[in-house]
């Protein structure tokens, strides 16, 4: 029993950082249609900013956190600029590739300045870790769930009652008709991006104490956290959250009582088998609420 | 006469690769150079099989490594545990791949666009997976050693200039045999799928059993590519057959240019090559690298031979004006 709630704690913990990624792909996705190959070397910046800016610079947490996210949603925008926008034939695999190729270009840049070395910062508290009924459930896992939670109410109340966030959502229903009632597409775009690329940077931050951040951890978080959004159905902001938690879970509970070298195996047979029974997703598209 | 045309230039694009080949095989004595074009000869094979897929019948793979990894874990498994003459392995593991891609093909080619690219990646990293925690089997992330080298008799392919023969022989091979099937009916019929699926399906094109067929005939180039490496470097381990793998395969054919035979032969030659050339960036390799894939794509989406060709015809076009 004990166990059963110890790997439930650590998968639910890692459920919410997949599902912070999943809604960064998710939400880029159903704006652009674009999935960013890209996305989980945003994670890894962002956990390497953090490293910097509360680790080594000692600057006050919500500093360090904001700091953090304001570099990795400018590097977005600056990558949407330079090497989305200028492309004259968008097809997915002219898109994968260029995404792909930032992914590898970002991971360069990581190495040469963080070091090839992982790092690690103390939690972002120092509360003792919580004992519920002899499982230990860390406060970083706490922090971990409050900013999951502040992320998608954050998203909700953008969408549903700024001005730009229901301009967002008229673009990515229709481009033309938001264009036709005076909506700028080109700048919707790259604010999803950055947006995107913003939620990216989050998760690396709220994991970088619970891991060992280094310039190569970004490829496999950023496709579990695909292997999540597909799970929950793409485009969809509840399916996204419904895919992180599901697959933490069943990870979790496939290293305790399978064995370890099943975890990264998990991601991808629930992706196989989500895509062969129902491609759309546990939510799929029809039914789909949008953000 | 267009077709007679056709036929006589591919004929003697066949010859001039074919002397290209021997002239290089006999009169290069650096042992280096020797070992990277056996290479490049490899990469080609695996561009040609992925080109095929994606060029020709427009599906979209980002776990083909899985096919080469069965190749060479094939051979590796046959040879080494089971004593199988690697003359018996090569048909034994071509085998296992094809019915590995006809069992994998029929769920997953029902997908497309992107679906079917995270449909491959799937397929691609579970492999990748099993060849790395299967250790009783596969010799786990340390790796296979002890994998022999190949001979024919009299003949050992330890040397480096007869493997380059066997390599450069084995694309040679699988050119033409790809460039018959593209000439003929099922050629077309495949363009038709890449061009549009259903309209290919309205005139009749069994749209499903093709691209299963063009599926397993890629997974067969593929692991065909992964015995010629095996046999090579005696030792294989899981990174070489990762999803980074699978990309740079994709990489080569969107590169060098799709729906080209040439195109792979080129995208193979500079994917192999740039490594070796960005060793001076040292540590800025990897930036170089990335950046020279998104220029690429952007400027020349087509790929390099048709982006290329493109410019030349343009230039052609301005100066006869």
């Amino acid at each position: 029993m004990q166990e059963i709630l110890q790997y439930l704690f650590s998968g639910i913990t890692n459920g919410a950082i997949y599902a912070v990624i999943a809604i960064g792909f998710s939400m880029l996705y159903n704006s652009t249609e674009l999935i960013n190959f890209a996305h989980g070397e945003f994670v890894m910046l962002g956990a390497l900013c953090m490293v910097t800016f509360f680790g080594a610079l000692h600057l006050p947490l919500v500093v360090a956190l904001v700091a953090s996210i304001v570099c990795i949603a400018a590097t977005g925008l600056v990558f949407e600029r330079l090497a989305i926008r200028p492309v004259r034939h968008p097809e997915p695999i002219v898109l994968i590739i260029i995404t792909v190729g930032a992914s590898i270009f970002l991971r360069g840049i990581g190495m040469i300045i963080w070091g090839k070395d992982a790092h690690t910062i103390p939690s972002f508290s120092a509360h003792p870790p919580l004992d519920i009924a002899g499982a230990k459930l860390l406060s970083q896992s706490i922090w971990i769930i409050i900013i999951l939670l502040a992320t998608i109410i954050g998203l909700q109340l953008f969408y549903k009652k700024t001005l730009t966030g229901k301009a967002m959502e008229a673009n990515a229903i229709s481009k033309r008709a938001a264009w036709i009632v005076g909506i700028p597409s080109k700048m919707m775009i790259m604010l999803a991006f950055g947006l995107s690329t913003a939620i990216g940077g989050l998760a690396g931050v709220i994991i970088a104490p619970v891991t060992m951040s280094s310039y190569d951890m970004g490829t496999m978080l950023g496709l579990k956290g695909f292997c999540a959004a597909m799970l929950g159905g793409l485009g969809s902001l509840w399916g996204a959250l419904l895919g992180g938690f599901l697959l933490g879970i069943l990870e979790a509970l496939g290293v305790g009582f399978v064995s370890s070298g099943l975890k990264d195996a998990t991601a991808f047979l629930l992706l196989l088998f989500i895509l062969y029974v129902k491609p759309g997703g546990i939510i799929s598209a029809a039914s789909a609420k949008r953000f | 006469m267009i077709i007679n045309s056709q036929n006589t230039r591919n004929r003697i694009a066949y010859a001039v690769f074919l002397l290209v080949i021997v002239v290089s095989g006999y009169f290069l004595e650096n042992l280096y150079y020797l070992q990277l074009l056996t290479f490049i000869g490899i990469n080609t094979l695996l561009a040609l099989a992925l080109n095929m897929l994606m060029g020709y019948a427009g599906q979209i793979s980002l776990g083909h490594a899985a096919f080469y990894g069965i190749g060479a874990y094939g051979t590796a498994i046959l040879t080494v545990h089971c004593h199988f003459s690697p003359w018996l392995a090569l048909p034994a593991a071509i085998a296992v791949a094809m019915a590995v891609a006809y069992i994998v093909g029929i769920p997953t080619l029902k997908l497309s666009g992107y679906y079917l690219g995270m449909g491959t990646l799937g397929f691609g990293m579970i492999i990748h997976i099993l060849f790395r925690e299967w250790s009783s089997i596969t010799g786990g992330a340390s790796g296979f050693i002890g994998i022999p080298p190949l001979e024919l008799g009299p003949v050992s392919f330890a040397s480096g200039r007869n493997y380059f023969f066997l390599v450069w022989g084995c694309v040679l091979i699988s050119f033409i045999a790809c460039q018959r099937i593209i000439d003929s009916r099922i050629g077309r019929a495949l363009r038709a799928i890449h061009d549009g699926e259903n309209a290919a399906a309205a005139v009749g094109v069994n749209t499903r059993a093709l691209k299963l067929q063009v599926f397993v005939l890629s997974a067969a180039i593929s692991a065909l590519a992964g015995f010629l490496y095996a046999h090579l470097v005696f030792f294989i381990s899981p990174g070489t057959f990762s999803f980074i793998a699978s990309i740079r395969m994709v990489t080569m054919v969107v590169i060098g240019g799709m729906a080209s035979v040439w195109g792979a032969l080129l995208g193979a030659s500079l994917l192999t090559l740039l490594p070796e050339w960005l060793h001076a960036f040292s540590e800025f390799e990897m930036v170089v690298y990335g950046l020279i894939l998104m220029l690429v794509m952007i400027f020349l989406p087509r790929g390099l031979f048709r982006g290329l060709l493109d410019i030349y015809e343009r230039t052609l076009k301005k100066n006869t004006h």
